[in-house]
Order: structure tokens, then C-alpha cells, then sequence
């Protein structure tokens, strides 16, 4: 088969590496690994689905040690008897219908699987094995060797099953249910047919939609009276309580109706209003079940590390379980748990879960470690200083704004409406119950009750979670991810808005490498190419990347220097690189910026530099962006980008350096006291106490499914430069819903002048109601969908 | 004579018996996940090829390649 991409996970192949089998090329004996195992065991239907649908297996030794320890593995079980034990685990690399069957199929692979069971919206899979033939360890294992490593957390643990919450869809159906029987034995009514029958069996007609009424109205409609209840004794009136008082007030009125014979009563409009109410709720709980916005330090930390003991011998401990004091042995690509002191002589310590900066920064023994950086290279010993719960990053999160509830945040529009609605009405039913007593008095009850129902605000309290429920479906689809309908009612009020700088304004994917010296010689280039291949310190491998194809050549002698440098010797040549120490030169304190020096059989030829390299369309969003919003950009680096900046940003927007993650969340405060509404882009987990405190806190991120830390909402990082039209997106589903507002109120009028004349049957009402919900829906729903095409 | 109430009455049953399905597909998750089992069904036919070879353990395998 000629091919220039993986037959199993489709990356392409450079041809030193191809790897052939069976008829096939691999980029590497990884992935040709996981062909073997699937041919093995007649499991090749996995590349009928989709092409190249695989990963590259990833080396995992001692990775998963903790999966020894009975007491971790047992928190982490859902489920777990003699014979049967079951385990959720998280796979990001579950994307295609090829890994849905291969993991279905995981009996076939592991002897004591039982059975496996794929979620694929929330990339999960359950499998169910059997304890005493195989182990969870046994599990991950063959997970990782197939490509499917699943991501264990700190966050896993003590979970268990979580309960999931369908009380609303029990709702709905139950008011569905009654709603539909009702409308059926109401027809007669509707009719006034004089037949004899129908007089004859009318009571018992009428008694059976009361029967029916009573679950929607007991039941499915309970929500509204407890909020009802809340919000007047917290004293604020929002739309709850003219729905709560409607609903009451139309059984009571209906009950006392067929009790006297005076007519049928508004059981049918009663049960519909509940039903159309609580569909607009389900309709607004979008939820995007593969992202999770609460996320804290807890889903980027590992459950266990491995402690060394007194006498050397190495074990696997919980995190929680750390005390000052210990060693800890941290391997390849570990995360720091906690703070503590190197023991080994070096390390290099990668912080970009935390900063968002990739580039490692070189510890010596001695120097302290802190909690969140990923030990890149050799595996490096520490002692510890603090606790997990004590560790500077994770303190952060004992901040309040992590302990307040995000519906306490804010008040949303309904609710504000509802303010002067909820008192106009109550007026307006007085008002009238007076004037009619002075008329009539038997009317006067009529009329009281016919404009409390009539002016139940169902269509009002319909428009927000259409409109909101339909913004944040048509942003999903345009790669924007809000946490909820909140968000956009945020999103239209915001005034200021604050950028992280690394990650966010910058992308860590590109780099533009410059050249500063003497030019290098083609042969030069391609020896420089051949040493930079050895080295996975991460400057390298960009800068690797940047030199063009040069033939192969193995290095004679290759010598690196964790955090230092490359010696590498060809034959004759010698080719050095790393930092200006390493190669014994003077530093060259112009360009305050990573470099990386170059020295060729011993002459220094020059250094590259590494810039930020700035996304797309930066400077055109500020631009437009500026003319509405205050701009703020917000780093945690050094102020060696000022100038940058300056040209490349309008010229208002403040540019604030060397801020610790507190001082980003103080900045944020500070702007929310004077007043403004503001909104923080940012990436890592060190802008999360400045997302949390925001109004709205979004995060941009390279790949939706890794991880992101906790936020309002998260934005695919390639549509970036269309954040103002999110923004002007967000203001015009908050005017479609004041339009529409308008309109409701409209009906809501037209319904009050049939119910204050004392007009109002039980089949204007059924006719009103539903009309007014219908029209208010499609109204929104249009309007929403017509505004996402502007551009 | 009042055939009526006997109408009715299987009428609500029916709908009762239709709301306790729902009721009880909800709680057993069946809405939790609905894109995995359209991809599911599509599957049963394709596999096994050879369903007489035994299943190995992981470790066998290890020393069987």
C-alpha cells in the first residue's frame, strides 16, 4: 500500500522512521504495535470505520504504579463486588465510531473483561471486568498500549457514581401527559354541544380532568411555588411568583367552578401552561456534557506519587496523604503535586498548566518547586514543604470567589422585568376586584381571578429561555461553549474587556524564530538539524521543526546537558548549542528573549530568538473591539513584549506586567468596584481566580477537549479573531428578547381587557395562551437565527 | 349502558401504562447518551472473523509476539 500517512493513526511518515508490516507503513513501531495486537485477535474491522483512526501508543512504564494500591483503586471503582467490579474512565482520544467498536470490543483483548460500554459525548467508557481475573492496572495497561490511555485525575477520586439529575424530564412528561388528556376530554365542552349525552355524563367528564390535573399541578409545577416562596422572603420579586400566583389561582378558580356547575374551568390552559413552561426550561439546559466548566487543580493532578521511603524502597502514596517532609520521586512528565525543595542536582521544570508558558525553567538542587509544574526529562527527587490544601497554586482556590454559586452572581432579565410586572399586575387584579364590587358581586370574584389568570406571565417567562437556549446552541456550533444562558445575558452587559497575555493573545503552537549572527552555511544547517533531532527540550523541538528537511546523519558522539545544551560531534564536525554559559560566550543583552546559541567546530556563529508569535486577526479585533470596550491586557511575564504590543494594539489599551495570579484577581476586582462589567480571556490555571471573579470568564483553548480551567465559557482558540461577533452576537439575542418582551406584554393586555370586562371563557383563555407561547417562540426563535447571519 | 366510562377508562390506562414506559426508560439512562448506540447498532454484523480462536490474556500475548 503506497501511502505517505500512518495506516493507523494517520500522521504522516518520515520516511526514516516507516516502519512496514503486513503490506502496510507505519510512522513508527508504536503504532505498528497496536496493528499487531488488533490483527491478532480479528479486531481490523477498526480501520474499516474511518481512516487511520488510531493514536500513538505513549510509553507509560511506571506511570499507573498506584493502580497496585488497593485503597486508590477502590475509591476509584463505581461499583465493586467478588466477582464484578466496574470502572468509568475518561479517554480524550475517543473521537470517531472506530473507537466506539474497539472498545466495545475489549473482552476480546483482555481476558476477565466482561463487558464494555462507550459514552461517546462525554468520551467515557465503563467497563465491567472481573477482579479476580484481571486487574484495573491490567485495564490501563492495554488501554495505553492500544492508544487509548485514559486520564486519571486527582478529580476521579472519591467521585464514584455521580447521580445525575432528571427530575425536570420527569416533569415534563408527567405535565405532558396530563396536558394531552385533558385537551382530549375538554373537546366536548369546547363545543357547547347540546346533546343529551354529553349533559348527562358532564360532571363526570369534568371531575376526570380534575383528577388529571392534580399530578401536573402537584407535582410537575412544585418548582414554581418553591421558588415563589424564596424569592418573597428574600424580598425580591422576580417572575416566579406572578407564575406561582396564576397557577394556584386557576386550579382554585377551576375547582370552585365545576364544585358550584358554573362551567368547566381552565384545567386544560392550567396544565398546558406548565408543560410549555417547563419545555423552555429543558430547552435552555444545553449542556456540552464532553466539557466541563468547573474544573479546578484537582483534574490537573495526579491521583498518586511515588514516595521514597527511609530505606529507599519506593511506594505509591495518595496525594492527600503527603505530609512536610517526605521525598518524592517525581518521573518523566509528572506533575508537582505540592511545594517542596529539589534534592536532585537538576531539573527542568515545565510550568504551563500554570503560566501557559511552555518553555521549562531550569532548577538547581536546592531551588524551590512549586505545585503544577511538569518535571520534563530525568526523573528528579524532592522534598516536601507543604500539603496539597497548602501549596501556593491550590490556595488560590480557597479564595471566596470559588465558594460562591454562579446564580448568586447575577440577576437576569426576566427577573428585572418581573420587577415591575409582578406589582403592575397585583395593582391592575385590585383595582379591579374594587370596581366590580361596586358593580357586581359575584362578577367581582369572576374578574379578580380571570386577570390573575390571564396576565400569568407564561409567555414572558418563555422568551428568555427560547431566545437564550437557541443563542447558545447556534455559539456551540460556531465553536463558543457557554456554561449556561446566564452567560450571554453577561456577555451583552459587558464594558471592559481584560486579556491574558501567553496563550491567549500568543499562540503556543507557532513561533517566529529569527536569526542573529553570521549566516549559516547549508551544510551547517543540516548538521544543526541532525543534533537538534536528539533533544526534546521543547526549543529544539520548535526549532527543529523551523530548519527545513536535511538528509539524516547519526551523530558520532551526542552529549545533552538537561536544561544546558547539546554536544554533539559528526565525524569531523562539532556542532554546540543551548545557552550562552553552556557554549562559554558572552550573553548578549540586547535582545531580552529566549534564545538558543549555536556554535560550529568551536566558532560562536550567533543565536536564534524566539518571539511570541501573536494569532491571527489580533490587531484588527483590537481594533474593532476598541471602539466599543475598554481593552486590558494582563501578563505574567516581564515587560519585554511592551513595544510589540504598543504597535501592534490601539493605542488606549493598558498593558499591565508581572502579575501574580492574586494580583489578577485583585485587578479584576478592582475594575468590578469602579463599575464596570468585565469580561477575562485567558488560559491557564493561572488566570482561573481572575476568570472566576470576572462577569464573564472565557477560556480560549487550543483543543476544546484538553483542559480547561474553570469558566463561563470556552472558545475554540482558532476563532479568536471572531470574538466581537460573539460579543455583538450576545447584545442582539438580549434585544430579541426585549422585543419580544413587547410582545407578550401585548397579548397580556389584550387577555387583561377580556378578563377585567368580565369576558373571559375557558376557551378564550385555551385559545390565548397557547397562541401568545407560540408566537412569542417562533418570534425569538427566527430572530435569533437571523441575527447569527450577520457577520 | 354507559359504555363510556369503559372507553375512558382503557383510553387513560393506556396513557398511563405510555407515561410509566417513559418514566421508566428516563431512569434507566436510555436519554443519557444518545449518539453512542445510532453508531452501536451498526456494528453486530462485522465482527468475528474467527470466533474459534481463544481470547489471551495480556500477559500471554506479551510472550507469545
Amino acid at each position: 500500500m503506497e501511502s505517505d500517512t500512518c495506516f493507523h493513526c494517520g500522521n504522516e511518515i518520515n520516511k526514516k522512521d516507516e516502519v512496514i508490516y503486513d503490506g502496510k507503513s507505519f510512522c513508527c513501531t508504536g503504532c505498528k504495535t497496536v496493528y499487531e495486537i488488533f490483527s491478532q485477535n480479528d479486531l481490523t474491522c477498526y480501520y474499516d470505520f474511518q481512516q487511520a483512526p488510531g493514536a500513538t501508543p505513549q510509553d507509560i512504564n511506571g506511570k499507573y504504579d498506584f493502580l497496585d494500591n488497593e485503597a486508590i483503586v477502590e475509591k476509584l471503582l463505581e461499583f465493586n463486588e467478588n466477582t464484578t467490579s466496574i470502572i468509568s474512565l475518561y479517554i480524550p482520544h475517543i473521537h470517531c465510531s472506530s473507537c466506539i467498536w474497539i472498545l466495545e470490543n475489549l473482552q476480546k483483548l483482555q481476558k476477565g473483561v466482561i463487558a464494555s460500554q462507550v459514552n461517546f459525548p462525554e468520551k467515557k467508557v465503563r467497563v465491567t471486568f472481573n477482579p479476580q481475573e484481571t486487574t484495573l492496572k491490567d485495564i490501563v495497561y492495554l488501554l495505553s498500549s492500544i492508544g487509548y490511555e485514559p486520564y486519571i485525575s486527582l478529580e476521579n477520586y472519591e467521585t464514584g457514581k455521580k447521580e445525575v439529575d432528571r427530575s425536570l424530564i420527569y416533569k415534563v412528561g408527567v405535565a405532558f401527559f396530563c396536558f394531552g388528556n385533558i385537551m382530549l376530554l375538554s373537546f366536548p365542552e369546547y363545543f357547547e354541544v347540546q346533546e343529551f349525552w354529553i349533559d348527562q355524563y358532564r360532571p363526570f367528564f369534568r371531575w376526570l380532568i380534575f383528577a388529571l390535573s392534580l399530578p401536573a399541578f402537584l407535582y410537575s409545577a412544585v418548582d414554581y411555588y418553591k421558588s415563589a416562596y424564596k424569592s418573597i422572603r428574600s424580598g425580591i420579586l422576580n417572575i416566579d411568583i406572578p407564575i406561582a400566583l396564576g397557577i394556584v389561582v386557576m386550579f382554585v378558580r377551576s375547582t370552585i367552578d365545576i364544585i358550584m356547575g358554573y362551567g368547566q374551568g381552565f384545567f386544560d390552559s392550567l396544565t398546558g401552561l406548565i408543560f410549555f413552561m417547563l419545555l423552555g426550561k429543558l430547552f435552555q439546559q444545553k449542556t456540552y456534557s464532553f466539557l466541563s466548566f468547573e474544573r479546578d487543580y484537582k483534574s490537573y493532578f495526579p491521583i498518586a506519587v511515588t514516595r521514597v521511603t527511609a530505606n529507599g524502597t519506593e511506594q505509591a502514596v495518595q496525594v492527600y496523604d503527603i505530609e512536610k517532609g517526605d521525598r518524592l520521586l517525581i518521573r518523566n512528565q509528572e506533575l508537582i503535586p505540592v511545594d517542596g525543595i529539589l534534592i536532585s542536582e537538576k531539573a527542568s521544570i515545565d510550568y504551563s498548566f500554570v503560566t501557559g508558558e511552555e518553555i521549562p525553567i531550569d532548577k538547581k538542587s536546592g531551588d524551590k518547586l512549586f505545585a503544577g509544574g511538569k518535571q520534563l526529562g530525568k526523573s528528579i527527587e524532592m522534598e516536601v514543604l507543604f500539603s496539597v490544601s497548602q501549596s501556593y497554586l491550590t490556595q488560590l482556590w480557597s479564595n471566596d470567589i470559588f465558594q460562591k454559586k454562579f446564580e448568586q452572581k447575577h440577576k437576569t432579565i426576566t427577573d428585572k422585568v418581573s420587577r415591575y410586572f409582578t406589582p403592575i399586575l397585583l395593582l391592575v387584579a385590585l383595582a379591579s376586584l374594587l370596581v366590580w364590587l361596586f358593580i357586581d358581586t359575584y362578577q367581582a370574584f369572576n374578574v379578580f381571578t380571570a386577570v390573575l389568570i390571564v396576565a400569568c406571565p407564561c409567555a414572558l417567562a418563555l422568551t428568555a429561555p427560547f431566545a437564550l437556549g437557541n443563542v447558545l446552541r447556534i455559539m456551540g456550533k460556531q465553536k463558543m461553549y457557554l456554561k449556561n444562558a446566564t452567560v450571554i445575558e453577561q456577555m451583552a452587559k459587558v464594558d471592559t474587556i481584560v486579556f491574558d497575555k501567553t496563550g491567549t493573545i500568543t499562540t503556543n503552537k507557532k513561533t517566529a524564530i529569527k536569526f542573529v549572527g553570521e549566516a549559516l552555511s547549508e551544510q551547517e544547517i543540516k548538521l544543526l538539524k541532525n543534533a537538534l533531532r536528539g533533544s526534546n527540550h521543547p526549543l529544539s523541538r520548535r526549532l527543529y521543526e523551523y530548519l527545513p528537511d536535511a538528509v539524516k546523519i547519526i551523530p558520532t558522539s551526542y552529549e545533552e546537558i538537561t536544561g544546558k545544551g547539546v554536544l554533539a560531534v559528526f565525524d569531523s564536525e562539532t556542532v554546540q548549542f543551548g545557552s550562552a554559559a553552556f557554549l562559554n560566550v558572552e550573553e548578549n543583552s540586547d535582545y531580552q528573549k529566549t534564545k538558543v546559541n549555536i556554535k560550529i567546530n568551536g566558532i560562536y556563529k550567533g543565536f536564534y530568538i524566539f518571539n511570541n508569535q501573536y494569532r491571527e486577526g489580533l490587531a484588527d479585533l483590537f481594533k474593532k473591539l476598541a471602539k466599543n470596550y475598554e481593552l486590558k491586557v494582563l501578563s505574567g511575564d516581564n515587560d519585554g513584549e511592551r513595544e510589540t504590543l504598543l504597535t501592534l494594539l490601539p493605542n488606549d489599551t493598558e498593558l499591565i506586567f508581572n502579575q501574580k495570579p492574586e494580583e489578577k484577581l485583585k485587578f479584576i476586582e478592582n475594575l468590578q468596584q469602579q463599575g464596570k462589567n468585565v469580561m477575562m480571556i485567558g488560559d491557564g490555571l493561572n488566570d482561573a481566580g481572575a476568570l472566576a471573579q470576572s462577569n464573564v470568564g472565557i477560556a480560549i483553548s487550543e483543543n476544546v477537549n484538553v483542559f480547561s480551567p474553570a469558566c463561563d465559557g470556552i472558545m475554540d482558540a482558532g476563532q479568536f479573531s471572531r470574538l466581537d461577533y460573539y460579543l455583538h452576537y450576545a447584545k442582539n439575542g438580549v434585544k430579541t428578547i426585549y422585543i419580544s418582551f413587547g410582545l407578550s406584554l401585548l397579548y397580556n393586555i389584550v387577555g387583561l381587557s377580556f378578563a377585567i370586562s368580565g369576558h373571559l371563557s375557558p376557551l378564550v383563555a385555551a385559545v390565548i395562551m397557547p397562541l401568545s407561547s407560540i408566537t412569542v417562540v417562533s418570534f425569538v426563535t427566527i430572530m435569533t437565527n437571523l441575527f447569527a447571519r450577520r457577520r | 349502558m354507559s359504555v363510556i366510562y369503559l372507553l375512558i377508562t382503557v383510553s387513560i390506562v393506556v396513557a398511563v401504562i405510555f407515561l410509566l414506559a417513559f418514566i421508566k426508560a428516563v431512569r434507566s439512562g436510555q436519554y443519557d447518551d444518545d449518539y453512542t448506540p445510532s453508531v452501536r447498532m451498526l456494528f453486530d454484523d462485522e465482527i468475528k472473523k474467527n470466533p474459534n480462536k481463544l481470547i489471551q490474556s495480556q500477559k500471554e500475548k506479551q510472550k507469545s509476539i
